[in-house]
């Protein structure tokens, strides 16, 4: 069973998921990292696969990913760092990737190690809803994992709903029309919020991308039931020094 | 039920290759373009103005031209189709009238493009400069400094050249950067891709637009040889738009040849190759599934040729499956024999080609040829962006004039 909903259902507000990339800022420090998102708060780990080509990924994930790739980061090393996931950390575990690499590896291969290892959860933002329904998504729930669909505030409210249908443990609200790691001005962004919620979904949102401090935190947490960030914390690992005191500073700021 | 190879399904697959794999953040204007390509460009308003633009802006029937002393080289009759004769000197123009007429109809002012060897950007910023439009062109940093002379003419066309500095800095990664411009600029940009590639219906779209190639061949092949059909149709493929065009129309007719060339870089099995179908698996790059140059972790490989157009890791899907079902022959020529088959044209008909179709030229003697066999070769460009390169060869002491010419 997914760890996702027994979390939303102790927690309905203020839900932060912090994305890493996995074999960054070194090989072996994935778990490293995830120690540390647990242990100084983070509620929910985004953890992202390198591609070559992340075509939804701002400048600073590009990086993240190029560095990862270069030290050799992989889907078979991935699920080998994995094997000791659990139970050293207790969150819930979200893979985050684009299609191409898990269809070389095996998409049912993939979830089966997925599930195995103890991941919650899949994003996968290039695999569109047809597919989902179609080919893949049988596979993915077969194998208990939760799936996260986006939308956008370009998403009409017919769409939203048919997404939203279709995840499962969160809908990924992105803040705008952005890659990620843009600049998100979060006064339009609430009113886009507030019709979500006016949408009564059956999944938990959570909103991502852009945002990078408290009050932008804050200001996602008010219509949502929590916030995604990414680009400012691989910003943080990106300055170096020891990962778990870069974490907890991080966090801290964010949550106090 | 009869296979048709021009066409794409409902759902943008040609055989297993094709769909639309992209974010959300796209879908809006995907599905837009999905909805409504057919219907904008099928409208008589709109035909009227593209064809009035291929004909009198473009140049358009360009000339199919019997090159006699090249037939006689290579013991076949060799019709050249010579789309280096159109404006700005390639193919590309006329997908890049089609899209900007249909982007004037989605009410978008804002044109983004990627391009590889810069023909495509050229093409995009001149129609762009026609119609008063805002030009954005990304290209690798690697094609800015081959193809000096292209970027130049972008500029002086009122376009914006953009240099994409990630991975192998070339065609790829132009079209990574223009993919994120049109996530971070969804209302006021349609994005012009200058291949066949992308998420359905870019793949549809540009073939038709450039299906204007094999249709004038059809009409001039019947005035000049009282048959449309041709033996062979032969062209490059980098996306493979110019060859989408050339092979349009003789697809659905089995007696006709269809003969893709791939850039095969210093070798199919050097480490510095394009030559996709041989060295490709299939996987997604760009929003279609098609047959895609990776590691066995599907990590995009960087490409190799010493061609800018056609220096890109995969190629449409429309070509997959041409190539999967055995419709097309799929051919490669290295660097060194599109370069030795520039000279060659250059010298036996007094036509400088790009370096792009020269890869098209380089595989003839190799088709094993019958005198009998009219044989179309697509000319898609001209060579004066590669001048810098072909100095270099010259200055190299490359022999560039092997061929005994008659
Ligand atoms: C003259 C010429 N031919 C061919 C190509 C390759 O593109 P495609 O395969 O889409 O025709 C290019 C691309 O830049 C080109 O400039």
């Amino acid at each position: 069973m997914s760890r996702l909903q027994p979390l939303f259902d102790r927690k309905r507000r203020g839900v932060l998921n912090v994305y890493c990339t996995a074999g960054f800022p070194r090989r072996d420090d994935t778990l490293p990292v995830l120690r540390a998102l647990e242990g100084h708060g983070a509620d929910i780990i985004e953890l992202g696969m390198p591609y070559s080509d992340p075509l939804a990924d701002g400048p600073v994930i590009q990086r993240s990913n190029a560095t990862a790739l270069a030290n050799g980061m992989s889907i078979p090393l991935l699920f080998s760092q994995l094997e000791a996931l659990r139970p050293s950390v207790g969150l819930p575990v979200i893979l985050m990737g684009y299609l191409n690499p898990i269809l070389q590896y095996g998409f049912e291969r993939f979830c089966a190690d997925a599930a195995r290892v103890g991941i919650d959860g899949l994003i996968l933002p290039d695999l569109p809803e047809y597919e989902y329904e179609h080919v893949y998504g049988p596979i993915i729930r077969a194998h208990g994992l939760d799936f996260s669909f986006l939308v956008t505030p370009e998403t009409s409210e017919e769409r939203v709903r048919r997404l939203d249908a279709l995840s499962n443990g969160f809908l990924y609200a992105v803040s705008s029309s952005s890659t990620t790691g843009g600049d998100s001005d979060m006064g339009p962004v609430e009113g886009y919020l507030g019709r979500l919620r006016k949408f009564a979904l059956r999944n938990p949102v959570l909103v991502g991308f852009g945002i990078r401090d408290r009050g932008g935190f804050l200001a996602a947490c008010k219509h949502a039931e929590g916030a995604i960030i990414g680009s400012a914390y691989i910003r943080a690992l990106e300055a170096g020094g020891d990962v778990d005191v870069a974490t907890e500073r991080f966090l801290q700021a964010i949550l106090t | 039920m009869t296979k048709v190879y021009h066409r794409p399904d409902e759902r943008g697959y040609f055989g297993r290759f094709g769909g639309a794999f992209i974010p959300e953040m796209l879908h809006r204007n995907v599905a837009e373009l999905r909805e409504r390509y057919l219907d904008i460009t099928s409208d008589p308003g709109f035909r009227r103005e593209f064809d009035a633009l291929l004909r009198e802006y473009v140049g358009r029937p360009t000339p199919l031209y019997l090159a006699e002393r090249l037939s006689e080289v290579v013991g076949a009759r060799i019709w050249l189709k010579r789309e280096d004769l159109c404006h700005t000197g390639a193919h590309k123009i006329n997908n890049t009238v089609g899209q900007v007429l249909l982007a004037q109809r989605l009410g978008r002012r804002r044109i983004i493009a990627e391009t590889g060897a810069g023909q495509h950007g050229v093409a995009t910023a001149t129609v762009c400069a026609l119609k008063g439009l805002e030009c954005v062109v990304y290209m690798g940093e690697k094609d800015i400094a081959r193809q000096a002379p292209n970027v130049a003419r972008m500029r002086m066309l009122g376009a914006q050249v953009v240099p994409a500095t990630s991975g192998s800095r070339t065609l790829k990664d132009a079209t990574n950067e223009a993919i994120r411009d049109w996530i971070n600029h969804p209302e006021d940009t349609h994005y012009i891709i200058g291949s066949v590639v992308g998420p359905h219906p870019y793949p549809d779209m540009v073939a038709r637009f450039q299906s204007v190639i094999s249709l004038e061949v059809r009409a001039q092949l019947l005035t000049a040889t009282g048959s449309e059909l041709p033996t062979h149709v032969v062209a490059c493929v980098g996306g493979g738009s110019n060859a989408a065009g050339a092979f349009y129309h003789f697809l659905e007719e089995p007696s006709v040849r269809i003969v893709a060339v791939e850039a095969a870089g210093m070798g199919v099995e050097s480490g510095q190759s394009a030559a996709t179908t041989r060295l490709g698996k299939p996987g997604i790059l760009h929003g279609s599934m098609s047959l895609l140059m990776q590691t066995e972790d599907g990590q995009v490989v960087e490409p190799h040729s010493i061609s800018a157009g056609l220096d890109y890791p995969g190629i449409g899907p429309m070509h997959a499956h041409l190539f999967e079902s055995g419709r097309g022959d799929f051919l490669s020529a290295t660097d060194e024999e599109a370069l030795a088959a520039a000279f060659e044209l250059s010298r036996l008909e007094g036509i400088i080609p790009a370096l792009e179709t020269a890869h098209a030229l380089a595989v003839l003697p190799r088709m094993g040829l019958k005198p009998s066999d009219q044989v179309v070769l697509c000319l898609s460009g001209r060579g004066d962006k590669d001048l810098a390169t072909y100095m270099q060869a010259m200055e190299s002491g490359m022999d560039t004039q092997k061929t005994d010419i008659p």
